[in-house]
């Protein structure tokens, strides 16, 4: 069963071959024999999950049951869940049980899906190897000394290692579509926008955007259909209509107009990624696409952008963590400003006072103009690099990351980890969706292929995608761990 | 514009974050390499440029004056790690 | 040495809005602590603001009826401190666009004059909790019910250069955003809060001096008492050969003195970037033209129109548009009785008068504004006499009696005109008074008239008050006249 992707498992559960707490008991009892040694989940819910697939069986016998209904997933550990632990995975909220759901959370739950549990990220979202957990690092399922990615390398892991068929994760910088691509797996990122913020601990408010992790395309479709949306208590959502995203699957390719960013080809590729990128691009010619060579000019721009951007929106949105009402308080205070400085650097971890650290340096009278607003001038520039690219071709191709993943460990230095985001981190600038699909591997490490499209072109990437996972089989590729310690 | 020991520890100040000076000393390497590669931004002629804070175009909405929210506060404190008399207890504030 | 004092006032109003600036709690004061406070106002994670429509309605009238430039687009922005009533750790403000221009506010001075204050911006931003300091094993308690209620930050240009005008301004303000119903401009309840910046420079010098900001002003009495304070300590400094510093102090009311707060924060460093969580507020004209068509009627144009159209002097004016309260109850009585003059002298003399005797606001007055304007139409039409009008005021208040009408009827209080009936009773107290008119048959004729006050008061006893006093005037000077 956990070999199967969402929509055959909605199949078989449709088909009445195995009940939701059936699966749900499998994949919990993987969960616990397989998790000590990936450590993909934070915190597990058994029992609130046994019940919900329970009730997801009740509905299916009323004949009330949707498209999702009684699916299992995972929550990356930043969306809120009402009466279980959300710890954002920081020490400083080791303690919080949230008081409410995050809006994906709700509509995941309408939905009729199965939460099995939290998974395991950076802390706050910040980095791209998942090392930066206080619960420890993720390992990624195809060679457990190399990293999972990140920062939702929990989510990655877990879908990777059949513990869950999917997950949710966010995406700042690249923190689906990285991790995805570590694993071997599928991951989307939407339009900035398209899904609600409500509720998802922030990192940079412009740039956070919550997505799927999953085998396919198609999965990332049936889970998108049932996040995407407006949001009432978002008022960064966007108020637009919500297609079904598994309408256009299908679609031909013929005549696709695709783009390869040459800034994506140069230095700093790993060349044995490169070569497995230029394979994949080769199957869409198969399929009738047409490729060129286009130029995202201010491409080099984007990491120096994001690592003022960023890191000032976070040093603000982290100032709530300060001990009173919610999270950990340091002990005995001798006055306030003990209480402040005490509390919040024992409840942060090393990276994250990192950025709160620039973002506050960067925001401080004298230095706005040469670096925030400097940065958001940059920011309008790689944006119209995009819109510009679009105007010419339909979708952007190159590789989700330059190498695959590295070993746990490799990457001490932070400068050096940041610049592993080249690819990545300029959509989230943009605000455009981005998916990321296996495309092959690099000694038995995964390879991610990454597809952009413009603002909302969710449907055209999905369908690119889905043809691509028609005609090649990497997305169907497993992991030893997965399958030996069954 | 290469920052010193002194400029980590008022940023530290600002954002509420003791740092010991060992803890500084080391952010004072860490922060110039990372201001290093973000001062390539210099080099991008922005003139005439104007800032992006939002990926999309949009504006505001607004949301109609209704009272939407009842009490919570006994769920809300739960999670409080001091709280008496429905108040939320820090160290004596001095005016 | 000349000083010439130089003064700026930040007035911060809360709005009237039923929720707060970015969440759905209730903005009703004397809650039990926190009860009012909800997930986004507690800044929890993972919340979200969304702004408030009535907020930015409210505002924008205020930018109108002080004729102030609306900008089409308003960003917010974040101030970044640390403190325990501020729970995000940022205030929610707008410190680059704000949604109201520059300005201008008209005052009144003492000497029936006018002065123009010019607002530099009007902006939006959300209050903060408060801190209570009783003792709680030596700590301090946060209630943020407060947090998030809406606050319009009304920034003026330093134009006014004595308390008095700066008391003129604030309450130039309260009357302005009580006329728009924006605000109950409660100042006991902070609902009207002020900080004045004030400095001292020699007449004529063109700089300004350095300024001190006066923090915690809340109150108009307060706000002349802290300028004077203030005024006087910065010219005994620069006399002595010191100097002013630049910093933020505090009144107190109690002393009446302002101190220097004890800086918290040495390096205020705001960190001021737009909130990434807000979008930009477009206001369509058609919507601020919207707005601008259901603007009531402001202090200034009411002032006008009494004086010009209605007749009334200056002073009356004045006071009668005051308050929106105070000039709605007006017109409500002369649009009843129909006589401006009559309608303001009673509101002004008997219904004030028993309203501060018994400190009782105008809206909650016993004696409705249609109630009073049929007792003054009574007056007008000679029904009763001024006299028995005070005595029919008095029942109407005790509420003896629905209008007027019933009061006279039940007390009998119609002035008697029947000449006949009154020929009867001026015969009667002659025929009563003989030593009286002996004395006015020989007194000087120029003197008679000051004697004649003797048989009015008669008459006027025999017929209960009911009798016209100008009718018995006139018909006993004709039989008195006859007798000598």
């Amino acid at each position: 069963m956990h070999d199967k992707t969402l929509s055959e498992l909605a199949a078989g559960l449709a088909s009445g071959e195995f009940t939701s707490h059936e699966l749900t008991q499998h994949l919990l009892s993987r969960i616990d024999c397989l998790d000590g040694e990936l450590n993909s989940f934070i915190t597990v819910t058994p029992d609130t999950a046994l019940k919900a697939a329970e009730r997801a069986d009740a509905a299916r016998a009323a004949g009330q049951a949707g498209a999702l209904t009684g699916l299992p997933l995972a929550l990356k550990d930043i969306f809120c869940t009402q009466g279980v632990k959300t710890s954002a995975g920081s020490r400083m909220l080791d303690d919080f049980v949230s008081p409410y759901d995050a809006t994906v959370v709700e509509k995941l739950a309408d939905a009729g899906t199965v939460s099995l549990g939290k998974t395991n990220m950076d802390e706050f979202a910040m980095g791209s190897s998942n090392e930066n957990s206080h619960y420890g690092p993720v390992k990624n399922p195809w060679d457990l000394t190399a990293v999972s990615g990140g920062s939702s390398g929990g989510s990655a892991a877990a879908v990777a290692a059949g513990l869950v068929p999917a997950a949710m994760g966010t995406d700042t910088g690249g923190s689906i579509r990285q991790p995805a691509a570590f694993c071997g797996i599928t991951g989307l990122k939407p339009t900035y926008g398209r899904v609600s913020r409500y509720g998802m601990i922030a990192y940079a408010s412009s740039l956070d955007q919550a997505g799927p992790l999953a085998r396919t395309a198609e999965d990332c479709a049936l889970l998108l259909n049932a996040i995407a949306g407006h949001d009432l208590r978002d008022s960064t959502s966007v108020a637009r209509g919500v297609p079904d995203y598994t309408a256009e699957l299908d679609a031909p390719l013929a005549g696709l107009k695709i783009g390869l960013p040459k800034e994506y080809f140069g230095e700093g590729l790993d060349p044995t990624v490169a070569a497995t990128v230029h394979e994949a691009i080769e199957v869409f010619e198969t399929l009738g696409a047409s490729v060129r060579e286009v130029s995202l000019p201010h491409t080099h721009y984007a990491i120096p952008a994001y690592y003022v951007i960023a890191p000032a929106e976070a040093s603000s949105n982290l100032s709530r963590f300060d001990g009173v009402r919610f999270g950990h308080r340091c002990d005995d205070p001798k006055d306030l400003i003990d209480l402040y400085e005490r509390t919040r650097a024992e409840g942060f971890g090393e990276e994250v006072k990192r950025r709160i650290l620039i973002g506050t340096h960067t925001l401080s009278e004298g230095f706005f103009d040469a670096y925030y607003k400097k940065a958001q001038q940059v920011r309008r520039l790689i944006r119209q690099d995009f819109l510009d690219a679009f105007e010419q071709v339909d979708v952007l191709m190159g590789p989700a990351s330059p190498t695959p993943a590295f070993d746990l460990g490799a990457k001490s230095d932070p400068v050096s980890m940041y610049l592993q985001d080249i690819y990545t981190i300029a959509v989230n600038l943009a605000g455009i969706p981005g998916i990321s699909v296996p495309a092959g591997f690099v000694d038995g490490r995964p390879v991610g292929l990454q597809v952009l499209g413009t603002h909302f072109a969710e449907e055209r990437l999905l369908n690119v995608a889905h043809r691509f996972q028609q005609a090649t089989d990497w997305h169907l590729r497993r992991p030893a761990f997965a399958e030996e310690n069954a | 514009m290469a920052l010193e020991q002194a400029d980590v520890q008022r940023a530290a100040h600002l954002a509420r974050l003791g740092l010991n000076d060992g803890d500084a000393a080391r952010y004072v390497d860490d922060l110039n390499r990372i201001l290093a590669m973000v001062d390539q931004l210099q080099r991008v002629d922005t003139d005439d440029i104007a800032p992006l804070s939002h990926p999309l175009d949009a504006t505001q909405r607004l949301r109609a004056d209704e009272v939407t929210e009842s009490d919570r506060r006994t769920q809300f404190q739960r999670c409080a790690p001091a709280v008496e008399n429905g108040l939320y207890l820090v160290p004596r504030v001095v005016e | 040495m000349q000083w010439e004092t130089v003064i700026g006032l930040e007035v911060h109003v809360q709005l009237a809005t039923q929720s707060k600036i970015f969440s759905g709690a209730s903005t009703a004061f004397g809650a039990e602590p926190n009860t009012q406070a909800c997930a986004v106002d507690l800044g929890l994670p993972g919340v979200l603001p969304v702004l408030n429509e009535a907020a930015v309605a409210m505002a924008v009238q205020f930018g109108l009826a002080i004729h102030a430039e609306i900008p089409e687009v308003s960003v917010f922005d974040r101030k970044n401190y640390f403190y325990p009533d501020l729970p995000k750790g940022y205030q929610t403000s707008q410190m680059y666009h704000p949604i109201v221009g520059p300005g201008v506010v008209e005052i009144s001075l003492d000497d029936g004059s006018t002065k123009r204050v010019r607002v530099h911006h009007a902006h939006l931003e959300e209050d903060a909790g408060k801190s209570l300091h009783e003792d709680f094993h030596g700590m301090t308690g946060v209630d943020l019910n407060r947090a998030g209620t809406p606050l319009l930050e009304i920034v003026s240009e330093p134009d006014m250069r004595s308390a008095k005008e700066a008391a003129a301004y604030l309450k130039a303000i309260h009357s302005i955003v009580t006329y728009l119903g924006i605000s109950d401009g409660n100042m006991a309840e902070g609902s009207m809060r002020c900080d004045v910046n004030v400095s001292v420079r020699p007449q004529g010098q063109e700089a300004f001096g350095t300024r001190a900001e006066i923090k915690n002003v809340n109150s108009f009495r307060f706000v002349e008492r802290a300028i004077a304070f203030e005024v006087e300590r910065q010219i005994e400094l620069l006399e002595d050969g010191g100097e002013v510093v630049q910093e933020t102090r505090l009144f107190d009311p109690e002393r009446d003195e302002t101190r220097s707060m004890r800086t918290k924060e040495e390096a205020n460093d705001y960190r001021y970037f737009p909130c990434p969580d807000l979008l930009p507020v477009v206001l369509d004209g058609a919507y601020v033209d919207h707005l601008r068509e259901i603007l009531p009627e402001l202090p200034d144009e009411k002032r006008a129109r009494f004086q010009n159209e209605l007749g009334l002097s200056a002073y009356d004016a004045n006071v009668l548009s005051a308050t929106r309260d105070m000039a709605d109850y007006f017109e409500a009585v002369k649009d009843v009785c129909g006589d401006a003059k009559q309608a303001a002298n009673w509101v002004q003399g008997e219904l004030s008068g028993a309203l501060n005797r018994e400190g009782i606001a105008i809206q909650d007055s016993p004696v409705s504004a249609p109630q009073l304007g049929e007792l003054i139409a009574r007056v007008i039409d000679d029904t009763i006499n001024g006299k028995a009008a005070k005595q029919v005021f008095q029942a109407l208040w005790h509420g003896e009696g629905e209008n007027a009408d019933a009061v006279i009827e039940a007390k009998g209080l119609k002035q008697v005109t029947d000449t006949a009936a009154i020929d009867a009773m001026i015969d009667q107290v002659i025929a009563d008074s003989p030593a009286q008119v002996a004395q006015y048959r020989d007194a000087e004729p120029e003197k008679r008239g000051k004697m004649i006050g003797y048989f009015v008061g008669q008459v006027m006893k025999a017929s209960r008050g009911t009798a016209n006093p100008q009718q018995v005037n006139q018909l006993l000077k004709e039989k008195l006249d006859a007798l000598c």
